[in-house]
């Protein structure tokens, strides 16, 4: 009990379900090295739902909506707790948008986008798993394809 | 079905409708010259990448019907400066011309071409990516020579990796109830993502190394190039290249309304004894460019509907 004391937060945003694999994709997409207030990231937790997991709890901080699609795209099983004054008051599973625009790069070498200022945009074929394909060269790409800009 | 002012730049985006209102148009185009038809309008062909057939085949289509041809046909001698962007030129280009078409070396040009142009843009082959005039006259022909394309055995051989216009039919003959077979070496098969594209359509397909599997069966045998750059290995190359030729022997009891089709240029894939047989159709192929082309300007450009 003592421990989950030290990582409680007053106000802010908790992301558990993380696959344990790509919690320091999440760490790293929401830039969380400039954010002040407290953090706690804990990785390799097991989970009866998805084996090892991780957790990243942000003091002040709640995401905006181009944060909430990238860790979609990274880890769609998560879910996003919003914490005030210590209670949880919202809790979400992430959805993935039907489009993806600006922060994917197309993982096809020959894709316009990969040569010229254009801005990346994706449609969402498929759900579960993953798809989504490049508006520009069509070309598909899975979740372990994804790189994010 | 409104064409006018539509955009011609993925096969997958034409509805099974709107691909045969397209071949019909094309047909009476053909029986029914219309030399005036585009009278005054202008096309601007941008050739990024040089391709003298596709080139000379849209000039041609646009001059039959009465209209005028600008751009270029080798980026290095045109205008198109170094670093200035294709959303550029297009916005440029667009001032000057009523419809454009478009090829390029890079993947997803023509969709960059068609989100910024008030023209039309068709696109003649971005990358690897589409060829969807190709495809068009590939359906046009196997219509004009079969009578119909629903129902039929269609025989695909060659580099089925990397061919373009092999993936682009296989898409569009999804919506004929045609059987497919796929012929080609292990390390160039059909990828993936157009398999399971045509699962999803329920198309009936099955893959073959060896032609000799397939041929009495075809009704039409679609063959392409294996391109020797793409194997890592000579020896390898060395090893399949001359499994897919075809020969005069081959032809022996194939059903006799075969024909043998081809992107062309060929290199040895088809041997030249198969030309004069009933069974060779690819320099026809290669002429149906012109009525389809005719019929996507026309209908395009709001001229035909
Ligand atoms: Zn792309």
């Amino acid at each position: 009990m003592k421990q989950l004391k030290v990582s409680a937060i007053r106000e802010g945003t908790v992301i558990d379900h993380i696959p344990s694999d790509v919690t320091f994709k999440v760490v790293e997409i929401l830039k969380l090295n400039s954010v002040k207030e407290i953090i706690s990231v804990a990785a390799n937790l097991d989970s009866k739902k998805i084996g090892k997991k991780g957790i990243i709890k942000i003091g002040g901080k709640f995401l905006g909506e181009e944060e909430v699609n990238k860790i979609a795209l990274v880890a769609p099983a998560a879910t996003l707790s919003i914490i005030k004054d210590f209670k949880v008051v919202e809790k979400n599973k992430l959805t993935i948008p039907k489009t993806i625009e600006g922060f994917v790069k197309c993982f096809n070498p020959n894709c316009i986008t990969n040569h010229e200022e254009i801005k990346t945009k994706f449609h969402v074929a498929n759900q579960k798993p993953l798809k989504i394909r490049c508006h520009y060269c069509e070309r598909a790409m899975a979740s372990n394809d994804i790189v994010l800009k | 079905m409104s064409f006018k002012g539509k955009d011609i730049i993925s096969i997958n985006e034409l509805s099974k409708a709107e691909i045969i209102h397209i071949l019909e148009v094309a047909k009476s185009l053909e029986s029914r010259p219309k030399p005036n038809l585009l009278n005054g309008k202008v096309l601007a062909a941008l050739f990024f990448e040089p391709s003298t057939r596709t080139r000379l085949s849209f000039e041609s289509a646009m001059s039959k019907l009465g209209g005028k041809v600008v751009g270029f046909a080798d980026p290095s001698v045109s205008s198109v400066k170094k670093g200035e962007t294709l959303s550029d030129t297009i916005k440029i280009v667009e001032r000057y011309a009523d419809v454009i078409v478009m090829r390029h070396p890079l993947e997803g040009s023509a969709r960059v071409a068609s989100d910024v142009s008030d023209v039309p843009v068709i696109n003649a082959g971005d990358g690897a990516n589409q060829h969807p005039t190709q495809t068009l006259l590939d359906l046009y022909t196997i219509k004009k020579i079969q009578g119909h394309i629903s129902n039929l055995n269609i025989a695909m051989v060659g580099d089925l990796k990397y061919g373009r216009t092999t993936h682009s039919l296989a898409m569009a003959l999804s919506h004929f109830n045609c059987r497919l077979f796929f012929i080609s070496p292990e390390q160039l098969r059909m990828p993936s993502y157009i398999l399971e594209e045509l699962d999803k359509k329920n198309v009936e397909y099955s893959e073959h190394t060896q032609i000799e599997e397939v041929i009495k069966n075809a009704d039409i045998l679609y063959s392409t190039r294996i391109q020797k750059e793409r194997f890592p290995d000579l020896a390898e190359y060395e090893k399949v290249r001359n499994v897919y030729i075809i020969t005069k022997d081959m032809l022996k009891s194939v059903k006799s309304n075969l024909k043998i089709l081809h992107p062309l240029p060929r290199v040895n894939e088809i041997s030249t004894d198969v030309d004069s047989t009933k069974y060779a159709y690819y320099f026809e192929q290669a002429a149906n460019g012109i009525p389809i082309r005719q019929a996507l300007l026309s209908l395009v450009l709001g001229k035909l509907k």
